[in-house]
């Protein structure tokens, strides 16, 4: 799995064909689950199944269209700045997405409150756009936009509908638990969507390795560098072919061991975790 | 004074950003596996949100002179990404030991959530200019609190064996639930306080 990802990443574009594509973003490369990417919104909306649809189609229009965008502008920009680039193209499309929702349905303008401008700085939509949508054509863009789109608002749907049948006994607003079953306050409470997300998270991992239990339990997808990296929304550069992780990893390492050394005696013990941890980033890249 | 105490305290306790209002959660995550980066990370941050509402509390004001206020989002958004720009490139210059403890921290904010959120949220609020710096202050705060708390839940957390599946992400974000359990507590701590 991990290796399969980085070769769809690295790979000329030519080698995926658009079903690929398409269906790369629902399981496999599921953005919420899987990439750990735009984990805000998934944990804070959810608390109901109309508000995380609501979250999920505005991402996806987000998406598809700054994708599309950006592919069309993408031997226009200059590599320089592409990233402010960029954030300024979504910016714009979350605007757009924004007064829509204003105008005519307030209901949910309500419910996701905060969370609505704040499409701008998901990690998904910037990382698409900086790893696919700059390096291929506008139609594999909006495809890709469209699959990661479908797949986020599917665990977003998904999450909202287990933390809304299990604490407040309703799904889409209509009882389903008989009213005699205490509705689990604490899930629809932050507590819970972290509870709930973790144990979704598991679940995925467990359905996509029920058959090869012979293989190495230590090197888990949720262990491989890029899934379990939330660290790629802040970079620049994560489609680099050195991850930037590592090189981040190491700047931090770097930067926390000179801190000490200065202040204390402590050199000795940050080098040796210095060391253990790059140990463990190769491991997970092999 | 009461009044300033009241916005601080349930900006770092009741409203704390991460384990509440689910903002910046990547960093939360992505950093707080040892003590120092938590705490690198979370006094960049405490230092980009107070800026950034210096800067763009002033700025809606123009906007809403203007009429203009469905720019707001791309305004903020770029003005935060160039203070942070800016405020690199002069604590390099000028500041070389906090650069080379908070610098490597710096280009990660740009996109963090919580930089924009807690700037969108205190013109929401309607705070004037003290208040919404006091906001930011406290929102800033509560995030170095949950870093450094969840920073120390992780390292006994290593030497955990949760079952193949749970390993990794998944048991990491069930101790989140349970960090986040403890902060529950808080709710209505404020208002008994302060009497708000």
């Amino acid at each position: 799995m991990a290796a399969a990802k980085t070769s769809s990443q690295a790979g000329a574009p030519t080698e995926q064909t658009s079903r690929q594509i398409l269906l790369r973003g629902l399981l496999q490369e599921n953005p919420a689950l899987r990439q750990m990417l735009g984990l805000c919104p998934t944990l804070a909306v959810t608390t109901a199944v109309f508000n995380g649809l609501g979250m999920g189609l505005a991402t996806t229009f987000v998406l598809v269209c700054s994708e599309v965008a950006v592919s069309l502008l993408r031997k226009v920009i200059p590599s320089s700045v592409r990233i402010p680039a960029y954030i300024t193209i979504i910016a714009s499309f979350v605007t757009l997405v924004m007064m829509v929702v204003e105008a005519y349905l307030p209901a949910l303008n309500d419910a996701l409150g905060i969370y609505l401008p704040l499409i701008v700085v998901n990690c998904i939509v910037l990382g698409r756009a900086e790893m696919f949508a700059s390096k291929h054509g506008p139609a594999q863009a909006a495809l890709d936009g469209l699959g990661m789109g479908v797949g986020f608002t599917l665990s977003l749907v998904l999450m909202s509908a287990i933390r809304e049948l299990l604490g407040a006994g309703t799904l889409c607003g209509l009882q389903v638990l008989p009213p005699f079953v205490e509705p689990m306050l604490i899930m629809v409470m932050p507590a819970g969507g972290f509870a709930v997300l973790g144990v979704l998270i598991a679940a995925s991992v467990w359905f996509e390795h029920r058959g090869d239990h012979a293989a190495d339990s230590t090197e888990g997808p949720s262990r491989s560098l890029c899934a379990a990296c939330p660290l790629d929304c802040g970079l620049a550069d994560p489609s680099d072919e050195d991850c930037a992780r590592d090189e981040l990893v190491n700047k931090l390492e770097a930067a926390v061991a000179k801190a000490n050394l200065t202040g204390s005696n402590k050199g000795a013990d940050k080098v040796a975790d210095k060391d253990a941890d790059e140990g463990d980033a190769k491991g997970g890249e092999a | 004074m009461a009044e300033y105490a009241s916005i601080l305290f349930s900006m770092i306790l009741v409203n704390n950003f991460v384990l509440v209002k689910f903002l910046g959660i990547c960093p939360f995550l992505g950093v707080s596996k040892k003590f120092d980066s938590a705490v690198g990370m979370g006094a960049a941050v405490t230092l980009v949100m107070v800026l950034a509402i210096a800067v763009t509390w002033p700025l809606q004001q123009l906007l809403d002179a203007w009429g203009l206020q469905y720019l707001q989002t791309i305004v903020f958004i770029l003005v935060i990404a160039t203070l942070v720009q800016l405020l690199e490139m002069a604590m390099k210059r000028f500041l070389p030991p906090l650069h080379a403890s908070l610098g490597v921290f710096l280009p990660l904010i740009t996109t963090n959530c919580a930089v924009l959120g807690v700037a969108i949220l205190t013109i929401d609020e309607g705070y004037d200019y003290p208040q919404a710096l006091v906001a930011g202050l406290g929102a800033g705060l509560g995030f170095l609190l949950a870093m450094v708390l969840f920073s120390g839940v992780r390292r006994t957390l290593e030497e955990a064996e949760p079952p193949e599946a749970f390993r990794g992400m998944p048991i990491t974000l069930i101790a989140a639930a349970i960090t986040t359990m403890s902060f529950m507590g808080f709710s209505g701590v404020i208002d008994h306080l302060f009497g708000a």
